[in-house]
């Protein structure tokens, strides 16, 4: 199998993910977007990592691992804790931080 | 020549002539409300401690031998940079020892006639404080040993100067003064400064020793420029023709300091810098030309202006303009006249005190109405004044035996070496003397009283009237004492050089022109202030009284000629400073706070407009990056 079709597959799982976290309201939805482009971008090291045919591309995929599983941690953490006060998901509302 | 003595014995205490005077002016200002209650004892007691070791000086002095009467005295070394060094150190000769016996004695004479004058003045503390800081600076003056040490005496003078004509600040009159005073002097300051610079590069010191020992080398040109900065300074300090326009305003301060500083001392501070820079002087031609012709229009422009006022202390002011004038005429005339130039300031700061004390003590009586035209008729009230302003009054015309009469006409005849003309312009103006301070005689004391309505005079204090005798008995006495007993001549000779007068006319034909003068004067005096009776309002008067009342337009011809573009300069600067450079850095101040405004509203808190920016600032990178490669 041609390995560029990873390569476009990643690219297509990537903009879903970039439409997604603009066009969609829902924080859990958004961060579900953001999963996806961190994965798109997992495959896409992966398959460079396939075509060179050495480690690091597989290397710096578990690293995105690693760091996205953290950074899940934290985002929910926040998510949950703005539902809290405001009854609300949806990222639009929490704009005080503006000029 | 003279050599330098040790100070020893009763000479070790020279430091403590001036720092007595500037202890209590220290306690008294820093001392604050504390020291009200005893506070001007405490200014009498210092000035009078300095009054007496003066006098047990002098005995000391005359203990020596001519060639042995200069003392010095070295504190500490005070300026070490480099070449340049200045000691704080004091010379004590017997320029200086008259000096510090005119200073010490008359001030604390009016010292003490300020205890009465100023007793219901509520800053009496201060007022004394102000007098002790003037005394122990105008010594600090006169007992340097070098130019830099006598700078500071010379602006500590000058800054108890303006303090007192200010001392009465709540008057806008009297702060405005203080401020001109203060401002024209600065001009004379910047003479003596560069006099100081010039020297310092000439002589490469500015002690009295090194600078004079060494004149005799220096270029001619050198010297005279030295000479006129010198007379620059002088002019300033002594209020001489062009810079003389402070002294009249300088009669808003209290009475007391209008006799100190404004007519015996600090005012004759220019006359001892010429006398005490004689060396300079013989050998500066042009500088010593400069020096009479600028005495000799003073001594005109002072009593013309002495003449028209009806203000008694602003004609007392214009009248100690015209005397300084003839010192410092006759300190321009070389070695012929220097000795009768401090003569003849010696008995004026007796003579002059005793006037102006005279004037304050009636005053005092008039409930501190200065008008002359509302006087009149005060020998009634005022028996002891009217008597001691007697005796200063024919001091001051030259009458002989009175003190003015032996210093006056010694430098009447001793301008006739100079010239004919510089001998008659100095005889023409003892005549207007003559005249102004009989008018002033006259109005004050004779004739019909002319007072205002609520106006009851008496007879000032003891406190008041003391002083004046004392400096009365000076008026009569002191020119003879000095002259006959104390040999003016050869106690002076040894510091400031002396030769006989070589003039076309004797001594005799001299006095008799300047008693002819001064009788005219009296006479047209009497003629029109005693027969005729004295308007109360001032009449129209002629050309010349007019211009004699706004004193010779001086202040116009400053106004226009200084103050007038200077107020210019800085209106067109001002407009500049806001219109150019406050406009520029504000208008970039502006431009970079509105485009703030603008950049801000980017920053809308809306999270998903941010991720947009990211986004498109991502594509138009990889955009980029195509192209780049692409091409």
């Amino acid at each position: 199998m041609n390995p560029s079709n990873y390569i476009v597959l990643s690219a297509i799982l990537f903009s879903i993910g970039a439409v997604g976290v603009l066009v969609r309201r829902n924080a859990i939805v958004v961060f579900m977007s953001v999963e996806l482009m961190l994965n798109a971008a997992n495959l896409a090291f992966v398959a460079f990592a396939n075509m060179n045919g050495n480690l690091d591309g597989q290397t710096v995929a578990f690293f995105v691992m690693v760091v996205a599983a953290a950074e899940v941690v934290v985002g929910l953490a926040i998510i949950v804790t703005i539902f809290r006060t405001r009854r609300s998901a949806s990222i639009d509302e929490p704009n005080l931080l503006k000029y | 020549m003279t050599e330098l003595m040790p100070a020893e014995g009763v000479f070790s205490l020279i430091w403590l002539l001036i720092a007595l005077p500037l202890a209590g002016a220290a306690v008294l200002l820093f001392g604050g409300r504390r020291t009200n209650a005893w506070g001007p004892y405490l200014g009498i007691l210092t000035v009078s401690a300095s009054a007496l070791i003066g006098w047990l000086m002098l005995l000391g002095m005359l203990q020596n031998s001519p060639e042995q009467r200069t003392f010095d005295q070295t504190l500490f070394s005070w300026v070490f940079v480099g070449d340049f060094k200045a000691d704080m150190a004091f010379q004590l000769d017997q320029l200086s020892m008259v000096f510090v016996l005119l200073i010490t004695t008359v001030g604390a004479l009016i010292h003490v006639y300020s205890l009465g004058y100023m007793s219901h003045d509520k800053d009496r503390r201060k007022f004394f404080g102000f007098l002790n800081l003037f005394i122990g600076a105008m010594l600090i003056l006169v007992l340097a040993n070098n130019y830099l040490l006598l700078y500071v005496g010379w602006e500590g003078v000058g800054l108890a100067s303006y303090l007192l004509i200010g001392f009465w600040q709540h008057k806008p009159s009297a702060a405005a003064a203080a401020k001109k005073a203060f401002v024209i002097n600065r001009v004379g300051d910047v003479g003596l400064s560069l006099a100081i610079m010039l020297m310092f590069v000439t002589f490469g010191s500015v002690s009295f020793e090194e600078v004079f020992g060494n004149a005799g080398q220096a270029s001619e040109g050198t010297l005279n420029a030295i000479g006129l900065l010198l007379l620059l300074a002088a002019a300033g300090k002594s209020a001489q023709f062009p810079l003389q326009a402070w002294l009249l305003d300088a009669m808003e301060g209290p009475t007391p300091v209008s006799a100190l500083i404004h007519a015996a001392t600090m005012v004759t501070a220019g006359v001892y810098l010429i006398a005490r820079s004689n060396a300079i002087f013989d050998l500066a031609e042009i500088a010593a030309l400069a020096v009479v012709i600028v005495g000799v229009i003073t001594v005109f422009m002072g009593a013309v202006i002495g003449s028209a006022k009806d203000d008694i202390k602003k004609s007392l002011a214009g009248s100690t303009m015209s005397q300084i004038g003839y010192m410092i005429t006759a300190v321009g005339l070389g070695p012929v006249g220097y000795v009768f130039g401090i003569f003849h300031l010696l008995t004026h700061g007796v003579f002059k005190a005793g006037l102006f004390l005279g004037a304050g003590s009636v005053m005092h009586g008039m409930n501190d109405n200065v008008n002359m035209r509302r006087y009149g008729a005060v020998r009634t009230v005022m028996f002891i004044t009217f008597i001691t302003f007697a005796a200063g009054w024919l001091s001051i015309m030259g009458i002989p035996p009175f003190s003015g009469f032996w210093s006056k006409d010694e430098i009447i005849h001793a301008a006739f070496e100079k010239g004919l003309l510089t001998g008659i312009l100095l005889i023409i103006a003892a005549g207007i003397t003559g005249f102004y301070m009989t008018r002033m005689f006259i109005m004050t004391f004779l004739g019909k009283a002319r007072w205002e309505p609520d106006v009851h005079p008496h007879e000032s204090p003891k406190v008041m009237t003391i002083p004046l005798i004392i400096l009365a008995l000076g008026s009569v006495f002191l020119g003879m004492a000095l002259l006959f007993w104390g040999n003016i001549e050869t106690w002076l000779e040894p510091v400031v050089g002396y030769a006989e007068v070589d003039a076309p006319i004797s001594t005799s034909v001299a006095i008799a022109l300047g008693l002819l003068a001064v009788g005219i004067g009296v006479l047209v005096a009497y003629l029109m202030y005693q027969r005729r009776p004295v308007p109360e309002e001032a009449p129209h008067g002629s050309w010349l009284t007019r211009a004699a009342r706004e004193e010779l337009y001086g202040n116009q011809v400053n106004h226009a000629l200084v103050v007038a573009p200077t107020l210019q300069t800085a209106r067109v600067v001002s407009v500049l400073d806001a219109k150019g450079i406050d406009g520029a850095v504000n208008g970039s101040a502006a431009f970079v706070g509105a485009l703030s405004g603008r950049l801000r509203r980017f920053q809308t808190g809306f999270v998903r407009s941010y991720a947009l920016s990211m986004v498109g600032g991502a594509v138009l990178v990889v955009l980029a990056l195509v192209l780049v490669r692409a091409s």
